[in-house]
């Protein structure tokens, strides 16, 4: 025995220099991380720096190719999940791992261990009711997960956690579809847990969520650690620095700007959601010239309605919709294009890019049908080459060539590819869906500054996003949607972040 | 028409009506399991044919119509088991493979059929089983109580299967995997163990499906299934992934199946009407996908391969 080790209690976990390969990727390179029970270790990183691919491997969906791991001092060898679960490990995934057709006891009676022939959900749901009254998440065993909120799938997700008595608890990104009280409410159910004597590694790229929950910070760059720190010793701006590599601007510069007249006027907006109940209800809102309005509000009330139907893509069943004082009501997408409108959806890869063309092919898809590119029916491929190589260049668009197929490219390039095709149309009304989500830190800036350099401009923007801090940093008017309407919209000078929340939960007073 | 409703008439056609909606029914109960679990099987008309075969030749050989259910199974079993190979170790598109199944069961039952019998001879079956007290009820007995005892067994399985993948622990894992794969997996259920369960259990049955069909006409040739194991496929989708739903579909074409032929017998309709009438079936399953297919939702992840990390 060491002294070193008899002074320090045995962590919970214990990786040793674990090192992982993709081809042509380090995705870890020999990296160290600890976990004391009772501890919540905070693991923050860009996308891509490694987080995932550490925590996969420590729940046996991926091997590590070098390294050890130890739980409570004994080596171990994960080499599938039923070993984690085994081990006392339990992971609640960013894409929630349930099954949305069975009840809340089906998900969590679904693996154990102890199960016979005949699935025994009444036995489950008696100890789900303990593990809810214990712990304060409330949730009735025997609706089925399709019908639960957003917050509650959460709980249902931790619930399966305790059930398994988890020792060492990882979440991944818990916080993204929450309210901030939500929030709030989940730090102190995830103290609790840590109280108890388990062990929490937290992984966010939410500064400020890491500096008020983690007792400690591990910070991953390019598949290393590039730092390890306390919250008491550090502060947002260090932190974003060591996941970048160098100083980052939280929040764009702004200045004051008068706005003009409006741009794009929307009133009684009703639109249907996929499975024809209406998701809109009655929305009016007027962008003008020289703002930013965000739309606040947590995922799944409307707004990617509301985004598609402004853009054409989904039918109106109600309501008007001016673009500088011309009707564009029922317009085809391309026709309120032809307004002035640009459009930056939500699922960039589904709905922004086509994954399989080139970046070159991506950059002209809105106007691949027009002079100069297309002469007679024919693509013009010189002039196409041309405007890809200025946009790369203009906004930065790290790409190995123009003929790269664009779903090789990181989400923060493909979003700037995305965004260079749709701001080079000049449009006069730019809506921009979730603009930096998924997005690295660094590309997340340089958007943002765009967005900001559009609207000195006199572009009409429309930002609706989920990431309340980006809202805040963007927007000089802001709407919180809450089952499709909006409950109300504030300027900018007089906003609180708890009134923005109570709305976002649908609070009005 | 007025031969047709007559009480002796409709007893006939119920009775023929449960009879012919057997092997769709075993067929569609085993591809329901499939189902749930994220496996489209389109080769079930080729296992059906492979195992109608089977069957047929070896109560040929040895007069011995269990061996010839057992054959069925066997020969299911094996199906299954290569089906299972291509589509979740290889993770091969479900719908081409199902579509290679066929193409071989159809080509393979045929050939082995020129060489080892060429001249069809009939076999023998079980004969009916008349229940004792029930079928001697007035023409609810000659509907439902005198029949074969591979009709009994299929619509026994009816509930068992029910109960299989709504009580059981294999039938909530059978559903996790065909809804979100990656949940059960994140919860130590093995995708793969899961599907190879049902995708053999699903080609057993139509193995079954296929014996029985033989053994109940007596007889094999080329193409003896023409299509049934299409309609079995379907009658899922018509049944909205439900054991009795599968049924109710299974009935109604039979019993539709029957009329019609019933209308032949009695001359009512002959000639080019009597070709359109034979039509009559597969235009219903048609329409009663359209309708039904779009109220119910199928499994999230059918026809998915699953592929853990990706």
């Amino acid at each position: 025995m060491s002294e070193v080790s008899a002074a320090t209690p045995t962590p919970l976990l214990r990786l040793n220099r674990i090192s992982k390969r993709f081809p042509g990727v380090l995705a870890n390179d020999s990296v160290d991380f600890e976990v004391l029970s009772g501890e919540i270790h905070a693991l923050l990183g860009e996308n891509g720096a490694g987080k995932s691919t550490l925590m996969k491997i420590l729940y046996g969906l991926y091997q590590h190719d070098e390294g050890e791991m130890f739980l409570a001092g004994e080596p171990v060898h994960i080499d599938r999940p039923s070993d984690a679960i085994q081990a006392g490990l339990a992971m609640i995934h960013q894409h929630f791992m349930l099954v949305p057709t069975l009840s809340v006891a089906e998900n969590v009676a679904l693996g154990l261990a102890d199960s016979g022939f005949l699935s025994d959900t009444s036995r489950v749901a008696d100890r789900i009711s303990e593990l809810s009254a214990q712990y304060g998440l409330a949730v009735d065993p025997s609706s089925n997960v399709w019908q639960l909120a957003v917050g509650e799938r959460q709980r249902v997700e931790i619930i399966k956690a305790l059930y398994r008595e988890c020792r060492l608890l990882i979440l991944d990104e818990p916080t993204a579809v929450l309210t901030p009280q939500e929030v709030d409410e989940l730090f102190v159910i995830l103290r609790k847990m840590a109280d108890d004597g388990r062990g929490l590694i937290f992984i966010s790229h939410k500064l400020d969520e890491v500096l008020t929950l983690a007792d400690r910070i591990t910070v991953l760059r390019d598949g290393r650690v590039s730092g390890e720190t306390t919250p008491s010793a550090t502060s947002k701006e260090e932190l974003a620095q060591m996941m970048v590599g160098r100083p980052v601007q939280l929040a764009p510069d702004k200045a004051d700007v008068d706005p003009g007249s409006p741009r794009l006027t929307v009133t009684g907006l009703n639109v249907d959601g996929d499975r024809g109940r209406q998701a809109v209800t009655g929305v009016s809102i007027e962008v003008r010239a020289g703002e930013i309005l965000g739309i606040a509000g947590v995922s799944g009330n409307g707004q990617r309605e509301l985004a598609e139907a402004l853009a054409g893509l989904r039918p109106l069943t109600a309501g008007q919709m001016f673009i500088d004082g011309n009707e564009v009501t029922g317009g085809t997408p391309s026709e309120i294009r032809r307004a002035g409108m640009a459009y930056v959806p939500e699922e960039r890869m589904r709905d922004g890019v086509v994954g399989e063309f080139t970046v070159a092919e991506n950059l002209i898809l809105v106007d691949y049908n027009s002079e100069p590119y297309c002469r007679r029916g024919a693509l013009h491929l010189r002039k196409i080459a041309e405007r890809a190589s200025t946009l790369i260049d203009r906004f930065n668009v790290k790409t190995p060539t123009i003929e790269t197929t664009t779903q090789s490219l990181s989400g923060g390039n493909i979003q700037k590819l995305i965004m260079a095709r749709e701001l080079s149309t000049r449009p006069t009304v730019l809506v921009a869906s979730q603009p930096t989500r998924g997005v690295d830190i660094g590309a997340a800036e340089y958007i943002h500054r765009r967005l900001v350099e559009e609207r000195d401009n006199g572009t009409a923007i429309l930002v609706i996003s989920e990431d309340l801090d980006e809202i805040l940093a963007l927007a000089d008017r802001i709407a919180v949607m809450f089952e499709g309407r909006l409950m109300g919209i504030l300027n900018r000078e007089n906003i609180s972040v708890a009134h923005v929340g109570l709305l976002m939960a649908g609070v009005s007073e | 028409m007025s031969d047709f409703f007559t009480l002796a008439s409709l007893v006939f056609v119920v009775g023929s009506g449960i009879r012919l909606a057997t092997p769709f029914l075993l067929a569609g109960l085993g591809e329901t399991i499939g189902q749930r679990s994220g496996v489209l099987n389109l080769g079930v008309e080729g296992v059906m044919l492979l195992g109608a075969f089977g069957a047929y030749y070896v109560i040929l050989e040895t007069k011995t119509p269990v061996l010839g259910v057992l054959v069925g199974v066997g020969v299911g079993f094996v199906m299954g088991l290569l089906y299972a190979l291509v589509t979740v170790s290889f993770r091969a598109e479900q719908g081409i493979s199902g579509i290679g199944i066929f193409l071989f069961g159809l080509g393979m039952s045929d050939l082995l059929f020129q060489k080892q019998v060429g001249t069809p001879l009939p076999i023998k079956g079980f004969g009916d089983w008349h229940i004792p007290l029930l079928s001697d009820i007035p023409n609810i007995g000659q509907m439902f109580f005198q029949h074969s005892v591979l009709v009994y067994l299929a619509f026994v399985l009816v509930p068992v299967v029910a109960f299989l993948l709504n009580r059981t622990t294999f039938g909530l894992n059978i559903r996790a995997v065909g809804e979100n794969p990656a949940a059960a997996d994140s919860l130590g259920v093995s995708v793969v163990k899961v599907r190879y369960s049902t995708i053999i259990l699903a080609n057993i049955l139509a193995g079954l499906a296929g014996a029985v069909l033989a053994i109940e006409l007596g007889i094999f040739q080329q193409n003896l299934t023409s299509g049934q194991g299409f309609i079995a496929v379907a009658l899922v989708y018509f049944g909205a992934w439900r054991p009795t739903g599968v049924m109710a579909g299974a009935l109604l074409f039979g019993l539709v199946s029957s009329t019609v032929l019933q209308w032949k017998t009695l001359g009512i309709v002959s000639g080019a009407a009597s070709s359109i009438t034979a039509m009559a079936p597969a235009v219903l399953t048609i329409v009663a996908l359209v309708v039904i297919t779009r109220a119910v939702g199928q499994p999230s992840a059918l026809t998915k391969p699953f592929d853990r990390g990706s």
